[in-house]
């Protein structure tokens, strides 16, 4: 809209150039936190997950190199390709879609196939997140759906056994952890899992890797801590509990917390903001309920670990979360006008 | 009237919120300058919230500073007066900044006018005694603010003899001056604290009359340490308390304030005389002391006209009814960059679409905007990260309430208390997707159907 300042009426103001340019008229707020964007909260995964690909590649070599890039390139060009097919804008620069591709690289054992790794995102970004309406719209997480999809097609490559690689580092002869400790009831030393030269998936094996980079996502709230702290919190509880019902079991609470997945899935993959609660409540919900599944898995059921489950299975429940945790506001109910 | 002041127990701060950059520089330093009678001022019959005011005089006629133009128009409404020297014309139609059409009243400066200094001195100017105030009564006090058609000065011009009101049923005991201006950008409030501290305090304690308030608190944000300052000087012997609040947005709102000052909670869609508080601006307690004692209307206020749009940012002291476009001429016009002209700071001031239409009551400034200012990503879609539910200041779950309102979802829009929003503007401005929360929640206010 042209101003017309030519009908300024002002004594004092005689024919000075006046300015007139374009005015916009819109509603309020004028202005905006350009610090903080969908972009650069995936940005922020990708630097958090830096700790957890240098152990990766200390202790895979350049297995991890190899999983990690099929997994990334190919959900990227699945993201372009079925974007494409919906007639929607592809929107790769979000990096969402990276973010995918790398966890679900790091969630993968080291010796499978390349096909596993290209199927996974074909289904975690086809299934998991572009059936549902692309980012944001998705239920579950799109890794993890991706995961799932691959444990249950080649079983084989995803089962215990498939950790087992011979050549690179010694400790990746024997199983994992949460396996020995499971079927053999062997522990692992408690340094070994903190800074991770023992077996596993590609980015689960440094408890310390995954506490440095959570506590990055955390402090630049593109994690909330309220996820984290509630799911360490209940499985040092949950964990606890098992401990006093079987004293002698060398698998401590603190071999609970810091081996497997655990604190790779309560970092970075519970605390996908797309699949996860909305409210602070809801969240601490969300962590306990996350944790407790990932227990009773351990404890009571074929698998070793249960992180993807857990998530999996927590995803599914969280519109009844948010519905549980619809929050008061800070006056009151809205009173009920006559 | 001593004040205990066993009830100013707040934290200074209230919960979540955001923090905008303050961008005050602008005109923060810059004295409050006396602008030249206009030639013309366009005084709207309606400024306030409540009823439109009743036409009192006829066309053509010669009118005095403070003579009145029209009645108000039932008890929740305000007079209006003139304010320059000059003759009426008929009435013309006007589109305020809210949108709003209304009937104004111009006026044609003639003859002599108070101008400069002498203007000044008769608004703000002075003796204002803190002392022997006791002899103005409620009913007194109350009759002179509402003769004087005083609203609230901060923005949302409520009429404040409304709130002056006997009110038997709720008593009344802190009286806050809100002198937060928690807005970015403006800088009227501010000068007005520092430049003109006495009829701040004056007012207070005549408004605390009026209330029957004990406890008298004036909240400014910990960003003014020289308004806290100087304040503080101006009460000294009196029952005023300043009290530095912590710098975040929306601490000026009356559901942050109250708490922050007195650590109690407005109800829902309540106000605050529901926990015995009465908020007003420092501006209209000003315009209080100067309607009490001098027996004069609100017929001048300060603004503050800033932002990077604008070649010389100053705070102005105007007559109600100037054009936009006038006090714009008088600060340098536009810069070429200039984008958006807002009534009010960014946070929830309104556009201008046409630069004639005048000052009101409620004008707490002109912000000229560049388009480096209001830069802004493309919307892109909710990832549900739930920042907007870290700084709602009422603890809503503000993306909900969002795309319940564009799917007309009322009822999910109603379980998540859409009608709790006060429309601050904090969940739009965080959000990383760029989502226009607040704006499909005040549409979803708009429609969602009245029970």
């Amino acid at each position: 809209m042209n101003e017309n300042t030519d009908k300024v009426k002002t004594a004092e103001k005689v024919e000075k150039p006046v300015i007139n340019p374009s005015i916009q008229v819109t509603v309020s707020p004028h202005l905006s936190n350009t610090a903080f964007t969908t972009q650069k909260m995936m940005i922020d995964v990708l630097i958090a997950l830096v700790p957890l690909l240098a152990v990766a590649i200390w202790v895979f070599k350049w297995h991890v190199v190899v999983q990690v890039g099929i997994s990334v390139l190919s959900c990227l060009a699945f993201e372009a390709l079925f974007t494409s097919w919906r007639l929607k804008k592809i929107t790769l620069g979000d990096y969402s879609a990276a973010v995918t591709g790398v966890i679900l690289g790091l969630s993968l054992p080291s010796s499978v196939p390349w096909y596993v790794a290209f199927i996974g995102s074909m289904a975690a970004i086809g299934l998991g997140k572009i059936a549902f309406g692309g980012l944001g719209y998705n239920i579950f997480n799109p890794a993890m759906v991706g995961r799932a999809f691959v444990l249950f097609a080649f079983p084989m490559a995803l089962g215990a056994a498939a950790y087992q690689v011979a050549g690179g580092m010694e400790v990746l002869t024997q199983a994992t952890p949460l396996t020995l400790a499971k079927q053999l009831g062997q522990s692992t030393p408690l340094w070994a899992l903190l800074i991770g030269n023992t077996n596993g998936s590609l980015g689960e094996t440094s408890a310390i890797a995954c506490i440095l980079g959570g506590i990055y996502l955390c402090i630049k709230r593109t994690a909330s801590w309220e996820i984290p702290v509630s799911a360490i919190a209940a499985l040092i509880v949950f964990a606890g509990i098992g401990n006093l019902t079987n004293t002698s079991a060398e698998w401590t609470v603190l071999h609970h917390l810091v081996g497997g997945a655990f604190l790779f899935g309560a970092f970075f993959i519970a605390t996908d903001p797309v699949t996860s609660p909305l409210t602070p409540k809801g969240k601490v919900i969300f962590g306990i309920g996350f944790a407790a599944v990932v227990m009773l898995i351990r404890a009571f059921s074929g698998y070793p670990e249960g992180v993807m489950f857990a998530v999996l299975l927590m995803n599914a429940v969280t519109p009844l979360i948010n519905k549980w945790t619809i929050p008061v506001p800070f006056g009151g109910p809205v009173p009920v006008r006559k | 009237m001593t004040g205990t002041n066993t009830t100013l127990i707040g934290k200074g701060t209230f919960a979540r919120g955001v923090h905008p950059p303050h961008r005050k520089s602008f005109a923060e330093d810059a004295q409050i300058e006396i602008f030249p009678t206009p030639k013309q001022v366009i005084i709207p019959l309606i400024q306030h919230i409540g009823a439109p005011c009743k036409l009192a005089i006829e066309p053509r006629v010669d009118v005095r500073v403070g003579d009145i133009l029209g009645e108000a128009g039932g008890f929740v409404s305000a007079p209006i007066h003139a304010s320059i020297n000059g003759k009426t014309a008929k009435t013309v139609m006007r589109t305020l900044p809210t949108g709003r059409h209304v009937s104004c009243v111009p006026i044609k400066a003639d003859g002599e006018q108070l101008e400069g200094q002498a203007l000044w001195d008769d608004v703000f100017g002075g003796d204002w005694p803190t002392t022997g105030l006791e002899k103005y009564k409620q009913e007194e006090i109350q009759k002179a603010v509402s003769d004087a058609g005083i609203v609230g000065m901060g923005g949302a011009a409520f009429p404040t003899h409304v709130k002056f009101a006997k009110n038997d049923k709720k008593p009344i005991d802190t009286l806050i001056i809100n002198g937060c201006e928690c807005e970015p950008y403006l800088t009227s409030d501010y000068r007005l604290m520092v430049e003109a501290p006495a009829p701040i305090i004056t007012g207070a304690l005549l408004a605390a009359q009026a209330v029957g308030a004990t406890n008298i608190a004036i909240g400014v944000e910990d960003n003014k340490p020289k308004a806290i300052e100087i304040l503080k000087k101006a009460a000294e012997g009196t029952p005023v308390k300043i009290v530095p609040l912590k710098t975040k947005y929306p601490q000026g709102g009356e559901r942050s304030l109250v708490p922050a000052v007195v650590n109690r909670t407005i109800p829902t869609l309540g106000l605050p005389l529901d926990v015995g508080v009465v908020v007003i601006n420092v501006g209209t307690a000003t315009a209080v002391a100067r309607a009490v004692l001098r027996r004069k209307p609100l017929t001048h206020r300060i603004m503050a006209v800033t932002g990077a749009g604008v070649v010389n940012p100053k705070n102005l002291l105007v007559p109600i009814g100037v054009s936009y476009s006038d006090v714009l001429e008088f600060c340098g016009g536009f810069k070429p960059d200039a984008a958006r002209a807002v009534s009010g700071g960014p946070m929830m001031g309104f556009t201008i679409g046409d630069m004639d239409s005048p000052v009101t009551k409620g004008t707490s400034g002109l912000t000229i905007l560049t388009h480096d200012e209001i830069k802004k990503a493309a919307e892109t879609t909710c990832v549900r990260c739930g920042r907007c539910v870290d700084v709602c200041p009422l603890g809503l779950v503000p993306t909900k309430i969002a795309m319940a309102s564009k799917y007309k979802a009322w009822d999910t829009a109603k379980a998540y208390s859409l009608l709790a929003c006060v429309e601050c503007g904090s969940c739009a401005y965080t959000c990383p997707a760029s989502v226009p929360l607040v704006q499909l929640i005040r549409i979803g206010k708009a429609l969602m159907p009245k029970e």
